[in-house]
């Protein structure tokens, strides 16, 4: 358990001048541009934008799965070349080993370290426990619900004791109920674990609720639109979705996003011959209208 | 390809409730009976699980009993029809020459003999099909310079190849036992390679930011995702095992099963040409049992 938990905060994710674009007949196009983002160690980050902004490639680069194309990505000033046990990663298809059990899965990570077998079977029982999953150690992730199955994805990813943990929209194919307690599940590991997040989200609430800071993404290409500061109290109750302060983030990130989603549905709109719209297609009313 | 493992669970569901079907009544004698439920409404209870495997069953053996009959019918009455039934072997006389036969060491040689080039043949096929296919789904090159071989040679049915084995390896073993690895080495290759072309990459991206290199994912994930792929292609494999092994035994074998069933024909002792088959038959049922169950045993994930 040592190398879990960290007591010193660590994990400055540093990402400066940051573009993306791959090669298709066409020429070259951009999926990310000019993106500047940091993260500071043991701090909560999300990026939101509109769907297809890239905000998914963008974190796949910091994952070290893609190069970027210009830029660089830095952790705790270490330059991120490939995939690394460092930065634990959570998918949104929760990528789970079906051929593994749950505890199995959750010993991936330290069984790629190196680490003997009951040693890591010890260490992985313990993470379960905190997930409240130790009933389920030797099912097969088949037989787990998604949320079930997504705690598993967190604690499989935390295991290795990374600097920083991503998340790719992880509560996205979850209910609505589930995807609260989540939420909360999350918060409650990231602060006993002091560990950087950067959390990729399409969900505005989910992004409020659970950040210090959250980055707004424009259209594609996606580049940093707005940085937005969530000065909420914690520990975040849901009640607090109510307050008068959670509902003015709310609405500013909102009037962002729909901004970046109409421009990047100009086109279709057009396309629809809807003519009226496209007159105000930069005022706030309209975003209001649809 | 996917649907063959859903077809195969549904056969198994059938064998132990066939195991079952023969002792429903010995359990309530067992057990001392004041527990409350009594043991009409166990039974009753045992029954509506077990339904559909008993229908099966019960459907199963009805059909085996009405083909025997049918096959009695038509050879005591030496049918002809398009067909002539004036020669075939009853099941009775095929059912004598068995008793027979079990205690003759030359039948149980001709099987033995049949038995160890399908394992020969079939095992080596089975490691460097699985082998060259992994490495061929995860090294582009080594895909490019083997895939239009394969290709090449892979149309050529394994019987074809009885006359160049026969001028390749030295003795008549050896050529058999080679003609039976041919037959089952490509459908192995060709399944294990699909297997490998459909491994999820988010896995193989989930395993290398937990710390895995190289040869862990290739152990670790595209191995175990692609073995329901490989046992499919073992299963098929096998059929086709049988098939060439059974060929090459006919044309150019001194022992085996496919040799005593075209010896009988030659000695015409046509009983032996039908419990020959009946052999067949059974030997291949067998073995496509042991690669099923090993499949179970080595992929516990996928049992219900």
């Amino acid at each position: 358990m040592s190398e879990i938990a960290t007591a010193t905060p660590q994990g400055h994710i540093e990402v400066k001048n940051f573009s993306l674009s791959y090669e298709t007949i066409d020429g070259s196009v951009e999926a990310v541009t000019n993106t500047h983002i940091h993260v500071k160690p043991g701090e909560f980050v999300s990026i939101v934008g509109p769907s297809g902004c890239g905000k998914s490639t963008f974190l796949n680069a910091v994952a070290g799965f893609l190069k970027p194309t210009t830029g660089t990505i830095t952790v705790d000033g270490e330059r991120v070349s490939g995939p690394s046990a460092e930065r634990g990663m959570v998918f949104q298809q929760y990528s789970l080993f079906p051929w593994k059990t749950v505890r199995e899965n959750v010993e991936f990570g330290l069984k790629m370290r190196g680490m003997p077998r009951s040693q890591r079977e010890r260490a992985a029982r313990t993470l379960l426990g905190l997930a409240g999953l130790e009933a389920f150690e030797k099912h097969y992730p088949e037989k787990l619900s998604g949320g079930m199955k997504q705690r598993v994805g967190i604690v499989r990813a935390l295991a290795t004791g990374p600097k920083v943990l991503l998340l790719d929209e992880p509560f996205g194919a979850l209910d609505a109920q589930t995807r609260v307690i989540m939420q909360q599940i999350l918060t409650n590991m990231w602060q006993r674990l002091k560990i950087s997040v950067l959390f990729v989200t399409h969900d505005i609430d989910e992004a409020i609720f659970l950040s210090d800071r959250v980055y707004c993404m424009t259209a594609r290409p996606g580049s940093i639109k707005a940085e937005i500061p969530i000065p909420l109290e914690r520990p975040r109750q849901q009640s607090m979705m109510m307050s008068s302060e959670f509902l003015a983030l709310r609405r500013g990130l909102m009037s962002l996003i729909r901004e970046e989603s109409l421009k990047a549905m100009g086109g279709e709109i057009n396309d629809l011959g809807m003519q009226g719209l496209n007159i105000e297609l930069h005022g706030h009313s309209l975003a209001d209208v649809i | 390809m996917s649907s063959s493992p859903a077809i195969l669970r549904h056969q198994d569901d059938a064998m132990p409730a066939a195991a079952a079907v023969t002792e429903p009544t010995p359990v309530p004698v067992m057990t001392p009976t004041p527990a409350p439920p009594s043991f009409g409404a166990l039974a009753g209870r045992w029954y509506r699980l077990n339904q559909d495997s008993l229908r099966a069953t019960a459907i199963g053996v009805i059909s085996l009993a009405a083909f025997l009959l049918v096959w009695h019918l038509l050879t005591t009455y030496r049918v002809v029809f398009f067909v002539r039934f004036t020669n075939v072997p009853s099941p009775l006389a095929v059912y004598a020459s068995f008793t027979k036969a079990i205690h003759d060491p030359k039948f149980l040689l001709h099987i033995l003999l049949s038995c160890r080039r399908i394992f020969f043949g079939f095992s080596l096929a089975a490691i460097v099909g699985v082998l060259l296919g992994l490495i061929m789904g995860r090294f582009k090159l080594v895909h490019e310079i083997v895939f239009p071989v394969a290709e090449v040679l892979r149309p050529i049915p394994a019987i074809a190849w009885v006359p160049m084995a026969i001028m390749l390896w030295p003795t008549n073993e050896q050529s058999i036992v080679f003609i039976t690895f041919l037959g089952s080495f490509f459908p192995i290759l060709v399944n294990t390679l699909h297997g490998m072309s459909l491994v999820d990459p988010v896995l193989v991206r989930a395993a290398q930011c937990l710390g895995a290199r190289e040869r862990s994912i290739f152990r670790e994930v595209y191995f175990p995702a692609s073995l329901p792929h490989i046992f499919t292609g073992l299963t098929i494999g096998m059929g086709v095992a049988w098939v060439s092994l059974i060929a090459a035994e006919m044309i150019s074998g001194q022992y085996g099963i496919g040799y005593f069933t075209w010896e009988a024909y030659s000695l015409v002792q046509y009983a032996d040409i039908a419990l020959g088959m009946i052999a067949i038959g059974v030997l291949g049922l067998g073995s496509s049992l042991l690669i099923r169950g090993a499949g179970q045993l080595v992929m516990p994930w996928r049992a219900k």
